[in-house]
């Protein structure tokens, strides 16, 4: 069994109130922070963690938390990212609604350690059952005099409130969530500035993923070198794995990392295997943005050796034979599923999730969804797969925002992998299921 | 155009929703204000409870368009008591959202987009719901019902003909996986 240090508790009955997770040792991390440490040394023990965001990027938190800029008088902001909308990814809902109380102690810790004025969970809209569960935390958490004024006699004041969204991805961008909570369209900012200097209304502002605020209560606890001691290398401590797709045991799970991606596949204590005992046929082991891999590169690095869950290793070989990490949306394949098929669900998601600001990006989904739906609808030709080739890589990195990039690795990692199998749609059209004709643009929404 | 107007309940509401953020800087409450407006005027945004919306926090009407526009989960057009959203993307693709879809348009003799005759459903497929382990799932008002199959969606579907009762993002809902 690996060390659990955000899920060691998350069975025990009662553990959403107050009382239970209190009794447990929950609210410890405040205590330690206010009562013995300063701001400056709470920074310095997440450094020390070598905790990275957990948000997708796997930026240090550390050094993130250094670059706050912290003019005279101005206020400044801890925003949580509780979007959530990687297809795939699922572990900020389980820990949300599982135990609440540990992203609001994580939010009171760090709002300290940066010396926040207030801190907004932002979360997305589809959650909306998550927000009364959060609402009960935070209304138990002041209290007993950790929100609010004078937080345990300190004199450090810091306000939590939840803020829903109403169904964007592009809203867990950073700096589109910032717009979004602004009241606006979710339209990322061109940076920099960054957040840190000019975020939320102009002020500084740090903007962490849930699981990386929750990190910091077992950081704080128990010290950032205890942190860095578990995992592997620089993927320092546990990682929360979204397993979904053709396995016996979808869930939330909370790995070491540095455990083999085939025992996180097949071993019994985590996926369980393939269902009915077929054929891995191929991973997206990091959610929809990341490359999909064949069964051997997943499991296995070129030289042979096995290949493990961790940033290092899943990004080994690059593109051209490793993926990454990434939010941890771990979508598992077997022997029956079509990749081409699942490109399309991918291909369709980012059209409709462009914000439409910049021209490859608007242009190049809505193209690249359609080719695909062309291809899988048995008209596709050789050529459509040299466009579409061309098309993705045309978007990669000409964009105002990574969501550009998020989709163009799909199809470009779908194409060198699995070519044949686009060829065979363009060959024996007849042989393949036809796919459904979704409407591309949701009529509810043409208004 | 006729007015429409919150309840005195929702103004209260609106206000608290205000007070958490900056002196100023009460635009950040319009989309939860958006939220309570579609569940207070019969799921949708018409113009008129988009003006409502700017009435109460005091901004111009374009400003809520525009927004309103923007994010998924506001309708701007009407839609039926129970809105039936039901996820397509990967995960839940692999494990027979397509199926779920197909069943539930044979069944209510509707396709994706459309409302019943009685206006009593809505079918709308969406972009992945955070539910991936727990596929294929739908989400009416803001319950997540999961891990779907025919003799579910059957079931779901009949008990919200029984109830016969607008859902919204605001009701209770009962929490059966996490
Ligand atoms: C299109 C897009 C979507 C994103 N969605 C999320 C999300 O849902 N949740 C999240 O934490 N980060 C998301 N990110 C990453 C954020 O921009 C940001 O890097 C992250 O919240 C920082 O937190 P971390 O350092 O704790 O990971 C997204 C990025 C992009 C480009
Ligand atoms: S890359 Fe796409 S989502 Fe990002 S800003 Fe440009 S158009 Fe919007
Ligand atoms: S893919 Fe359907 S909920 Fe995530």
């Amino acid at each position: 069994m690996g060390r659990k240090l955000l899920l060691a508790n998350d069975h025990i009955p009662g553990i959403q109130g107050y009382d239970v997770y209190r009794q447990n040792g929950g609210y410890k991390s405040v205590e330690k922070a206010i009562k013995t440490m300063s701001p400056e040394t709470v920074v310095e023990e997440v450094k020390k963690s070598g905790l990275r965001g957990r948000g997708g990027a796997g930026f240090p938190t550390g050094m993130k938390w250094s670059f706050l800029a912290k003019p005279e008088g101005v206020a400044r902001y801890l925003v949580c990212n509780a979007d959530e909308s990687e297809p795939g990814t699922f572990k900020d809902r389980y820990l949300m609604s599982r135990i609440p109380h540990i992203l609001v102690e994580g939010m009171i810790t760090s709002g300290f350690a940066l010396g926040a004025t207030a801190g907004y969970i932002y979360i997305r809209g589809e959650y909306f059952y998550i927000v009364s569960i959060l609402e009960k935390a935070i209304e138990e958490a002041y209290a007993n005099g950790f929100l609010g004024k004078n937080i345990l006699g300190s004199g450090f004041n810091y306000d939590l409130y939840v803020h829903v969204g109403a169904g964007a991805y592009i809203c867990g961008e950073e700096t589109a969530l910032l717009e979004s909570l602004e009241g606006k369209r979710g339209n990322p900012r061109i940076k920099p500035p960054f957040p840190a200097i000019a975020g939320l209304y102009g002020c500084p502002t740090v903007v962490n993923n849930v699981e990386t605020i929750a990190a910091v209560v077992p950081i704080v606890n128990d010290g950032g070198d205890a942190y860095a001691s578990v995992g592997i290398g620089k993927s320092a401590g546990t990682k929360l794995i979204s397993a979904s797709g053709h396995i016996n045991k979808p869930g939330v799970y909370e790995i070491e990392m540095g455990i083999t991606v085939e025992d996180f596949i097949y071993s019994d204590e985590y996926c369980g295997g393939i269902i009915n005992g077929r054929k891995l046929k191929a991973v997206v082991a990091g959610g929809s943005s990341v490359p999909i891999l064949p069964a051997d590169k997943i499991l296995n690095l070129a030289n042979g050796e096995k290949r493990l869950m961790s940033y290092e290793s899943l990004a080994d070989g690059g593109f051209a034979s490793g993926t990454m990490l990434g939010s941890g949306g771990f979508i598992v394949m077997d022997e029956t599923a079509s990749v081409v098929e699942n490109l399309h669900t991918f291909a369709r998601f980012y059209h409709h999730e462009s914000c439409g600001q910049c021209s490859p990006c608007r242009e190049g989904t809505g193209w690249m969804e359609k080719i695909i739906h062309k291809i899988l609808d048995g008209h596709g030709n050789m050529e459509d797969i040299d466009l579409l080739w061309e098309i993705q890589s045309k978007i990669e990195g000409n964009t105002i925002c990574p969501l550009g990039d998020a989709a163009a690795w799909p199809v470009a990692s779908a194409i060198r992998h699995f070519r044949s199998e686009f060829e065979e749609y363009v060959k024996n059209p007849s042989s393949h299921k036809k796919v459904r004709h979704y409407e591309s643009v949701n009529q509810l929404q043409s208004a | 155009m006729s007015e429409l107007k919150f309840s005195s309940e929702s103004l209260a509401v609106i206000e608290k929703m205000m007070a958490r953020y900056p002196e100023g800087k009460h635009k950040s409450a319009l989309i939860p204000v958006l939220h309570l407006a579609q569940a207070e005027f019969d799921g949708w945004l018409s113009p008129e409870a988009m003006n409502a919306v700017a009435a109460a926090l005091k901004l111009q009407p374009v400003e809520v368009y525009e927004v309103a526009s923007f994010y998924t989960m506001f309708n701007l057009k009407p839609v039926g008591k129970c809105l039936i959203e039901v996820c397509r993307t990967s995960s839940c693709w692999l494990r027979g959202a397509n199926e779920i879809v197909e069943h539930i348009e044979k069944k209510l003799n509707i396709k994706d987009g459309e409302t019943t005759a009685d206006g009593m459903f809505t079918l709308k497929t969406v972009e992945c719901l955070g539910s991936c382990g727990t596929a294929p799932m739908m989400m009416i008002g803001a319950q997540f019902h999961e891990n779907l199959s025919y003799e579910k969606v059957d079931a779901i579907l009949a008990t919200c003909k029984t109830e016969n009762k607008r859902k919204t993002y605001f009701d209770n809902v009962n929490i059966d996986q996490y």
